[in-house]
């Protein structure tokens, strides 16, 4: 690998992590979220500084070209990326669901307190 | 410091309130509202349910409890931060909390209290380690916490031999300062003595009886550990270089 490549792939790693933290340290990103990118930076930037292990890891899953592994694992992190947020998003739609309903309900045992004590 | 939204509006004729976050506690709860009763009997009990598939709300209701209820399992953190916020709400100065399963021993309440209600300290944590202890933790558990001890330790410049419990008694400066949204809902312990100290909050810590818990029950099950050890690598030196007022 030339050096060229080996310090494009260096810089894009380290300034994916700058970013990534600096997201979880403006609260702009919760921590739980932060790991699989903050996987995904290091794995840049050590497969960067480390061609052969690029070279070894396309040796075992039987792929011709390296290129063809780095497509392999970015389209597994963009599925695993979106695997979390869809697990998230049902849980978060239940919360909502499960809120709204208890809103409605509060609503109406608040009118319905209120109709009696004018009753009274 | 960025006033409080959520201060100031009921009136409440206790000056202290306890609150128990609870998920699925039906056979405990009561008890320990009774215990707490004897023990600090001029202090108001509210117990969190955290959206119990069981009677814990009713259980908590009919020993006269003040409940809160979560629609659903939002988390021990959340359920803490709900109790800080209808503490915030009404004219509560100090705040006692325990878990409802049965580990912190309510016998010790007035003691976390009382170094609170001195003025000297902001925060009390009940220690499990200050005096020794019979209570068994398998050794990874250990070993984090040695780990997460020894930073604590570090970073607050004074001996903290019990970082990540969750006996603790505190002033109002300290929940109005927790129901702010940067206050940690994921696992709020060795990062919150971090925010404590960077906001200049003193930190006490006095020797309690914990019990092991037999339910077999932990929130540091599963994959729940790895997740905790990344968190707190990441949110204490985070922590310290945030600019938050």
């Amino acid at each position: 690998m030339e050096l060229r490549q080996k310090i494009l792939a260096a810089v894009c790693g380290i300034t994916l992590l700058l970013i990534i933290l600096d997201l979880v340290r403006r609260r702009k990103l919760k921590e739980e979220y932060s790991w699989l990118w903050i996987l995904a930076g290091v794995t840049i930037l050590l497969i960067g500084l480390n061609y052969r292990w690029l070279v070894a890891i396309t040796n075992f899953i039987g792929a011709g070209w390296t290129s063809a592994t780095l497509f392999f694992f970015g389209i597994l992190f963009l599925i695993a990326l979106s695997l979390q947020f869809s697990v998230r998003i049902s849980a978060l739609e239940n919360h909502v669901k499960n809120l709204a309903q208890q809103l409605a309900v509060a609503e109406v045992r608040r009118k319905e307190e209120n109709s009696s004590k004018e009753t009274e | 410091m960025k006033p409080c939204r959520w201060s100031n509006s009921g009136e409440v004729s206790a000056e202290t309130i306890v609150i128990i976050p609870a998920y699925n506690e039906g056979q405990r709860v009561a008890a320990l509202v009774s215990t707490l009763r004897t023990q600090l009997p001029e202090a108001d009990i509210a117990v969190i349910d955290d959206g119990s598939s069981d009677d814990t709300a009713d259980a908590a209701l009919d020993s006269g409890a003040i409940v809160l209820r979560h629609p659903c399992n939002l988390g021990y953190g959340v359920a803490l931060q709900t109790g800080y916020k209808y503490a915030a709400l009404h004219q509560y100065q100090y705040l006692v909390q325990l878990d409802a399963d049965g580990q912190h021993d309510p016998c010790y309440a007035r003691t976390v209290l009382d170094v609170v209600r001195s003025g000297n300290y902001d925060v009390c944590l009940g220690s499990r380690f200050l005096e020794g202890t019979t209570y068994r933790i398998p050794w990874a558990r250990r070993l984090g916490m040695i780990l997460f001890r020894r930073v604590a330790s570090f970073i607050l410049g004074q001996t903290i031999t019990d970082p990540t419990s969750g006996f603790q008694a505190m002033n109002r400066r300290v929940f109005e300062f927790f129901t702010r949204d940067i206050y940690p809902v994921d696992y709020p312990d060795t990062d919150v003595l971090v925010l404590l100290h960077r906001h200049t909050f003193k930190v006490a810590e006095v020797p309690v009886i914990m019990h092991e818990d037999i339910s077999g029950r932990s929130m540091h099950s599963g994959l729940h550990p790895l997740y905790y050890l990344f968190k707190m690598t990441l949110a204490i030196p985070l922590n310290l270089i945030r600019r938050e007022k």
